[in-house]
């Protein structure tokens, strides 16, 4: 047990850190300071580091030198329960939560002891109260919203008594005024006299809600300081040494209709309908955005144009190429366990017949390695292998490959950091300038609004057509009339 | 360790004596090795193979023993018919592997229309099948003297040639050998085994970007690996029993979900597995017999490679479900 060198003891202080992975260097000497009461941004491109480094806070991985102290204690031997113990709590970008047991059962999940659900719910409810994060308690986290899980996990670390809290690109899946709500949240906490590292991609947040800023690239720190002083553009140059830009393709005149719905209603899961009525006419060429706040039945309007869904009533017309670049690349875009070339070889895979042309596919997917800028040894790597980046181009280059009629894409730049986001953005443009229909959402309005050439604002429900202008979508997706 | 313990067992004390009937009933003598080993690993072999597509599928199929009798009990009943003609052993051949394919199906219709998970109905079909072949014996297909629990002899022309003079090797080898060779290839190369593969690494990705049909590779995968295992029961009895009797398998059903496993659920690996399994048996039985190690220590010792094969197995599965080269 030692203090920290300086006088005042630091909230979370990371000190000289390095760690290899095999070859690569993921950190090299990262030192990182947390004040008590502060918000410090952790800021850099995917791969910079950002997640190793709070892995090695909590105690997930061991690095190969330097320190991690809470509160000015050491931590000794890495372990969860450690960095639990002495005060730091993490919420992932992945939530993990049990989704069949209720937020009581889940927060107990990580205790020890007798299990006292009155107790647990005793002591969640006084953390909720105190903290001022309101989640359902009794009910399965299934029926949770992504908002309410993200609180459920805040509370989770903060029923754990954690001062230092980590957020992992928090605001990834949240729609603007859950994202406002949040940011707010962390403030107060700060305010309180906690501490919190928020790992993000979006600078303006970083901004407008961090006391100081840390940014690495290729696992070191290239900048460190206050946040105030700090532009956008300044921080996105110590993010890369290059700035990308959002090239804004020449407006297309919309080609044929390609979609067309008349009173399309789809349902949920359950059963309960979450696409009313819906009436809309889609032509090639177009960049169709749907903006919507979480639950509004964006889901289910995508999923039925992406031929995932059948309407339970109305009629949806559909052509026959339709390709899908879904929200979860985890769960639902890419295999982590199969090679690139078996990855490429699952799209479409379901009505083929006879037998897998594999050196075609091998060769296919080193021309879309190539295209799509996949980086990996070769075709027969495995999906797990790759960075998050990778795997998305990878997912992209796959329903890219050859023309498409009809390409959905949600959220398809989530977690990637600005050159990949601008990559598939060129790509999504490409695709609807060579005569696809695109389809997208992004809980990032901002990033509907660059792409879209027409939006539509999904409501409670509802489908209705909206311009370009931000303050009329935003007004239409918080249902104004 | 393992030849302590048997010296410790051995009622004569010498480990050596115990090893050597080991290794009499496994491999040591033609005739253990042919009419035994080989024998029983065609039905292990068989069943792996089907339930390597079936586990790749990430379909539990633990009721391989009853889709087993059941093939057995309708490639019985073909066989015993005198009418057929020469066409009447692939008949019989091919009653098994309908018959467990319907076994299987039943399960399969449970999981689709009633959401009954598969490892719950295929267990208790299991239970079914074995009464259901207690019942038949002793009943409709006891045999006409009504003696023993048992039918009568199927015809001659329903039985598998046994090749290996004096010994009850029987063409079924060639059958499992072309069977797991087929399976092998199927997972590997065609669109469907790949389904089944993708299905079973993934099925949300599977259905979203491969737009595969879900419950019905699963259910397809089920049904398929109680067909093979039905043909083991057809092969079964055209080519060693001749006849349905109850125990019919001394547990070749569940023995082959340990080769399966053993072989990382490739069924190129699963001939490989099946044998080492039999021997492991018939090398089990003549200990019991030359060196009287009592049975009971016998099946201990292959609930101990069992138990082994699954705690590494976890790990083979890993391996081999971390999608082998294209």
């Amino acid at each position: 047990m030692t203090t920290s060198d300086r006088g005042e003891s630091l909230a979370l202080e990371l000190r000289d850190i390095s760690k290899k992975f095999g070859a690569v260097e993921a950190l090299t000497e990262v030192s990182l300071k947390v004040r008590p009461g502060s918000v410090h941004a952790l800021l850099g491109e995917n791969g910079a580091g950002k997640s190793t480094l709070m892995r090695v806070a909590m105690g997930i991985v061991t690095p190969d030198t330097g320190t991690v102290s809470v509160f000015g204690r050491v931590s000794l031997g890495a372990s969860v329960r450690s960095a639990a113990i002495s005060g730091l709590g993490m919420v992932h970008q992945h939530l993990s939560l049990a989704d069949s047991l209720t937020a009581v059962e889940n927060v107990a999940l990580g205790g020890s002891g007798r299990f006292d659900p009155r107790h647990v719910a005793e002591r969640l409810r006084a953390v909720a109260t105190a903290s001022g994060l309101e989640v359902p308690l009794d009910v399965p986290v299934k029926d949770l919203s992504l908002t309410q899980r993200q609180r459920l996990e805040i509370l989770k670390a903060l029923a754990a008594d954690a001062r230092v809290l980590i957020l992992d690109e928090p605001t990834a899946v949240l729609a603007p005024a859950e994202v406002r709500d949040l940011l707010a949240w962390i403030r107060g906490f700060a305010a309180n006299g906690g501490s919190v590292v928020l790992v993000t991609h979006k600078l303006r947040e970083a901004l407008s809600v961090a006391d100081e800023i840390t940014v690495l690239r290729r696992g070191r720190v290239v900048f460190e300081g206050p946040a105030s002083g700090n532009t956008e553009a300044s921080l996105t140059r110590a993010i890369f040494p290059e700035v990308p830009t959002s090239r804004n393709v020449a407006a297309v005149s919309p080609g044929e209709e390609v979609v067309a719905a008349k009173e399309v209603s789809v349902t949920d899961d359950r059963g309960v309908v979450r696409l009313r009525s819906a009436t809309f006419s889609l032509r090639r060429h177009e960049i169709v955005g749907v903006a919507a706040v979480e639950g509004a039945g964006q889901n289910e309007l995508l999923q039925a144009i992406g031929a995932l869904r059948r309407p339970a009533s109305g009629s949806l017309r559909l052509p026959g190429r339709v390709v899908v670049v879904p929200a979860d690349r985890h769960r639902d875009g890419i295999i982590q366990s199969m090679s690139l070339a078996e990855n490429l070889a699952l799209r479409g895979v379901g009505p083929a017949r006879g037998r897998v042309p594999w050196s075609r596919v091998r060769e296919r997917t080193r021309n879309l390695m190539q295209r799509f800028g996949v980086v990996a040894p070769t075709e027969l790597e495995l999906a797990a292998t790759l960075s998050g980046g990778n795997q998305q181009r990878l997912v992209v280059g796959g329903a890219l490959e050859e023309p498409v009629d009809v390409i959905v894409a949600d959220n398809p730049t989530r977690g990637l950091d600005l050159n990949s986001t601008a990559f598939v953005h060129e790509q999504l443009r490409a695709a609807a300038a060579a005569g696809a229909l695109v389809v997208v959402h992004s809980s990032d309005l901002d990033e509907v609004l660059s792409l879209a050439t027409r939006v539509l604002v999904v409501y409670q429900g509802g489908v209705r057509e909206a311009g370009l202008d931000r303050d009329r979508v935003g007004g239409l997706m918080l249902g104004a009339a | 360790m393992v030849l302590l313990s048997l010296w410790w067992l051995s009622p004569t004390g010498d480990a050596l004596d115990v090893v050597s009937a080991f290794w009499r009933g496994s491999f040591g003598t033609t005739s253990a090795f042919f009419s035994g080993t080989l024998v029983r690993a065609i039905p292990l072999a068989l069943i792996g193979a089907g339930l390597c597509i079936a586990f790749r599928a990430g379909v539990f199929n633990i009721g391989a023993e009853g889709q087993l009798m059941a093939g057995a009990v309708a490639a019985t009943v073909v066989g015993l018919e005198q009418s057929f003609g020469p066409l009447q052993l692939v008949l019989a051949v091919l009653a098994g592997a309908l018959g467990g394919a319907a076994w299987a199906g039943i399960a399969a219709v449970l999981k689709r229309k009633y959401g009954v998970l598969e490892v719950i109905s295929t267990i208790m079909l299991n239970f079914i099948a074995a009464n259901l072949v207690a019942y038949l014996v002793r009943g409709p297909l006891q045999e006409p003297t009504a003696v023993y629990p048992q039918t009568e002899l199927i015809a001659t022309s329903a039985r598998l040639a046994r090749f290996v003079p004096d010994s009850r090797l029987h063409l079924g080898i060639l059958l499992a050998a072309i069977v797991c060779a087929g399976a092998w290839w199927f997972l590997k190369e065609t669109a469907a085994g790949f389904r089944v593969r993708a299905v079973g690494a993934s099925p949300s990705a599977a259905a979203v970007v491969g737009r595969v049909d879900v419950p019905r590779v699963t259910a397809r995968a089920l049904i398929v690996s109680g067909a093979f295992a039905g043909l083991a029961g057809g092969v079964e009895v055209t080519g060693v029993t001749y006849a349905l009797y109850e125990n019919i398998s001394p547990g070749y059903g569940f023995s082959a979900i340990a080769v399966a496993i053993l072989a990382g659920l490739r069924p190129n690996f699963v001939p490989l597995t099946a044998l080492l399994f039999a021997a492991l048996e018939t090398g089990a039985l003549g200990m019991q017999r030359d060196a009287g190690v009592p049975s009971v220590v016998a099946s201990a010792l292959e609930a101990v490679v069992i138990l082994a094969t699954l705690a590494l197995g976890s790990g083979v599965l890993k391996r081999s479900l971390a999608g082998q080269a294209a």
